[in-house]
């Protein structure tokens, strides 16, 4: 019953070319697995119960939020002016349509007419403005704050009708519009304990530490939910959310993220485990601005000296996807670069001798302390032995890594979990955290935003992207699986949750 | 007794003084800045510096200290770092999940405990007597994480007669569901507590009933029975109450691995929420309440005891808590 790949992988394919027409396109299939069991009766009023280990730190995903407020309140509470699909592609949502100048400065949206927040106020062209301000404002911590910072200046033109100028091009404007939340602009309660969007929902409840729900909105603008009710459970423990699946107090886990206790839901067919695509990378990232990592074939050494394969199989079984680069194959400029990081320990060998160490090196290895980078870290480890390489493994706190490693830049090598979608760009920045400088990459980074359409920007990245690969920039270990496991009687739930969003309204549940 | 009573409120006072300069002093030798909890990925220095000054981590560490605890003394506990919502809301929420878990589970406790440890000393030569005891020693052994899961084995996955964990969303408003939520857990804290209250129980019956007093009124012609309930058990409820209080303390703190396993929005998954996410306001929050807790825990032993046994009510205070 376990959705084949295939079936995300089409998607992919087509993600790229909808990206570039950017037109209304029909809303993508709802995921889930495909249809309730014949003979079901869909429960049109049911509460649908949802399991997840990301509660919100708080509700407002300019303060900081986190990855929890985006996936109970994205597209179900709060709505931006386009929205991404669980398939990738980008939708309009708010904004009825749009038209961008000849030279890529100035874009005019045009809003849907009906759509009114959860308070009653129709939505207008102030909103708009004015979420964009907020999401640059200097005390923002929004995602995108750095792309959207290409925006010149926000104006409403009438009540329906914003435009936006922009400093310069900017290809992925319409893209990064997918993160910005359009907010009620008179709203006067304090909006880190308090939601009032546009969205199918309205915030029922909030108890910290525990669960959030979404009720029904009768007079949403567009197709309403095919729920009443939605209720976030909260839990801090993967063993105590498989116990709530399994007892039936929640109906889907949005990410399951403990490998052994799928093997409960694998059998006697009352639960669907689906495999969806991530974005989730794990690194082994180089300080490439150092020794030893400075040296290209350093890097491709202990790239070619660790088994990828083996390493995501002894930690999540058949789950999970290798890659040879930075994409995510969901990104439109993702292609097959596996090929370029083989396991090769015999050319491993070599290419230390050339770089000047016959006899192998010590590096000491900044290790987050929380799974399953200790497990990777020692995995590391025992294989770079065979080349003669010693990693001392240094286990530290999420925290200390962003102060030790992320700030101060003060390491020879890490690992570390890296979420976001289209985060290859990274590579661009040479005072990003790992360091990599190659003014080649920079330029068709820098050109891959300014270009007029997608395939100029598609083709740029995949340069990039084999670059970074061919020098080892980092080595990508793997891809996390996105496993949402169900019971039998819900469908219609996403299944990739691209940038942790999980949208709730297409969750049908049976009597 | 007035005069012990104004001592004892001294010395609270002063005990939860200096415990919130330990607590604080000791939460600021961790490595790392909690300021990195509100920056972006990308953060330039600039906003990190502004991070900074908005938690306060560029004062010099004796204006925190006394920023925290001059808003401390008028009852508000601060914000939190990471949500920007106040703590005190927080805590007066999860203290509606934890402080009646711990209660409810003391007094299923005492209520099991005390019959139970005065037949394993009574009857220490019957067979229950001796099985008693032998499941008491068990007890002791058993971690409460463990326990809990084996009754959610039993009962919620494969009897599924009881909900395996979580508390309904709108709390005690929905009181049934509140209740039986809490079952599970009450139970898991109520067998590990009065594992150990049953011994000391068994303990100080066995103290009493060896004593001289107690020799001397059935000498007198008293029974066992009678002897016990007019004199003995008054004197051997003395230092079991100073154990149930130590017990009812540590379960406050302890509720931290019961509400895991349960998944229970209370204090304890309150305070590792914080500590793993650096958030100061909140540990401190969440530390200074349960050291109030736990004082005045040991201030209302302290007055039971001195009700119980007059003895003690003369005596000035050792200022034992």
């Amino acid at each position: 019953m376990r959705t084949l790949k295939i079936a995300t992988a089409t998607v992919i394919l087509t993600a790229g070319l909808a990206l570039a027409a950017c037109s209304p396109t029909a809303e993508a299939p709802a995921g889930g697995p495909d249809e309730l069991p014949a003979g079901a009766q869909v429960d049109a009023d049911a509460t649908i119960s949802i399991g997840s280990m990301y509660e919100p730190q708080n509700l407002d995903n300019t303060s900081g939020g986190g990855q929890g407020v985006t996936e109970a309140l994205t597209g179900n509470v709060y709505e931006g002016l386009f929205r991404l699909a669980d398939s990738g592609e980008v939708e309009p949502l708010l904004a009825a349509s749009h038209e961008m100048s000849e030279d890529g400065l100035t874009y005019t949206f045009t809003l849907q007419e009906d759509a009114t927040f959860s308070s009653g106020k129709p939505l207008t062209a102030d909103d708009v403005v004015y979420s964009l301000e907020k999401v640059t404002a200097d005390d923002s911590q929004s995602a995108r704050k750095s792309q959207l910072a290409v925006i010149d200046e926000a104006i409403a033109v009438d009540d329906q009708t914003v435009e936006v100028t922009l400093s310069e091009r900017s290809i992925s404007f319409i893209y990064n519009l997918t993160y910005v939340w359009i907010v009620n602009s008179e709203f006067s309660g304090d909006r880190k304990a308090n939601a009032d969007g546009t969205g199918p929902y309205s915030l029922g409840q909030w108890t910290r530490g525990s669960a959030l729900s979404l009720e029904r909105r009768d007079d949403y603008w567009g197709e309403p939910a095919k729920n009443a009710e939605v209720v976030f459970q909260y839990f801090s423990d993967a063993t105590a959310l498989g116990n709530a699946l399994l007892t039936g107090a929640v109906d889907v886990v949005t990410s399951q993220q403990s490998p052994d206790s799928l093997a409960m839901f694998e059998t006697g067919g009352d639960f669907v485990i689906n495999d969806g695509e991530s974005t989730t990378k794990l690194l082994l990232a180089f300080n490439d601005a150092a020794e030893p990592f400075d040296d290209v074939r350093v890097r491709q050494a202990v790239s070619y000296a660790i088994d990828d394969e083996k390493l995501l199989e002894s930690i999540w079984g058949e789950y999970g996807t290798l890659i040879g680069s930075m994409v995510p194959p969901t990104d439109p400029w993702y292609e097959d670069l596996t090929s370029l990081d083989p396991y090769d320990t015999q050319k491993a060998a070599e290419l230390l001798d050339e770089a000047g160490y016959p006899d192998g090196f010590t590096f000491t290895l900044d290790t987050p302390s929380y799974d399953p980078h200790p497990t990777a870290a020692t995995f590391i480890q025992s294989q770079l032995a065979d080349i003669g390489v010693t990693v001392e493994i240094n286990t530290i706190t999420a925290d200390e890594w962003y102060t030790k490693v992320y700030q101060n830049r003060d390491f020879e090598a890490t690992m570390q979990e890296h979420v976001n979608d289209r985060d290859l760009v990274w590579y661009g920045d040479p005072d990003f955290y790992w360091g990599y400088d190659n003014a080649q990459v920079q330029e068709w980074v820098a050109q891959s935003e300014l270009v007029a359409s997608e395939a100029e920007q598609t083709e740029l990245l995949k340069l990039v992207a084999q670059t970074t690969a061919e020098e080892a920039a980092s080595e990508w270990l793997y891809l996390y699986p996105q496993i949402v496991v169900a019971t039998n009687a819900v469908s219609g739930y996403p299944l990739n949750g691209l940038n942790s969003q999980f949208f709730a309204y297409d969750i049908e549940k049976s009597v | 007794m007035t005069r012990y009573l104004l001592r004892r409120a001294v010395f609270l006072v002063v005990s939860l003084v200096l415990a919130s300069v330990v607590l604080f002093l000791l939460l600021r030798v961790l490595p790392g800045d909690p300021a990195n909890a509100l920056v972006a990925v990308g953060a330039t220095d600039e906003q990190i510096a502004a991070a900074r000054a908005q938690v306060g981590s560029d004062l010099p560490i004796f204006q925190q200290f006394w920023a925290w605890i001059g808003s401390v003394a008028t009852g508000d506990l601060g914000t939190s770092f990471v949500s920007g919502l106040p703590v005190g809301d927080e805590v007066a929420t999860r203290l509606r999940v934890t402080l009646p878990l711990t209660f409810l589970a003391f007094v299923l406790a005492v209520v099991i405990a005390v019959p139970c440890g005065y037949i394993a000393a009574t009857r220490a030569r019957t067979w229950y007597g001796a099985a008693l005891n032998a499941v008491a020693q068990l007890g002791i052994a058993v971690p409460v994480f463990w326990l809990g899961m084996i009754l959610i084995v039993i009962f919620a996955l494969n009897l599924r007669i009881l909900p395996a964990g979580g508390f309904p969303l709108g709390g005690w408003g929905d009181a049934p569901a509140a209740l039986t939520n809490l079952v599970l857990p009450v139970a898991t804290v109520a067998i590990i507590m009065s594992a150990s209250l049953i011994r000391y129980v068994r303990s100080a019956v066995l103290d009493v009933a060896g004593s001289d007093f107690v020799r001397t009124a059935r000498a007198m012609g008293s029974s066992f029975g009678g002897a016990m309930r007019r004199h003995g058990l008054r004197s051997a409820a003395v230092p079991v109450v100073a154990v149930m209080g130590m017990e009812l303390a540590s379960t406050l703190l302890g509720a931290v691995v019961v509400e895991q396993v349960f998944a229970l929005p209370g204090l304890g998954s309150m305070l590792v929420t914080g500590i793993s996410e650096h958030d100061y306001p909140v540990i401190q929050g969440v530390l200074v309440i349960s050291t109030l807790a736990v004082l005045m825990i040991g201030f209302a032993a302290d007055i039971a005891q001195r009700i119980i046994d007059p003895r003690l009510r003369d005596r000035l205070s050792e200022a034992s808590a």
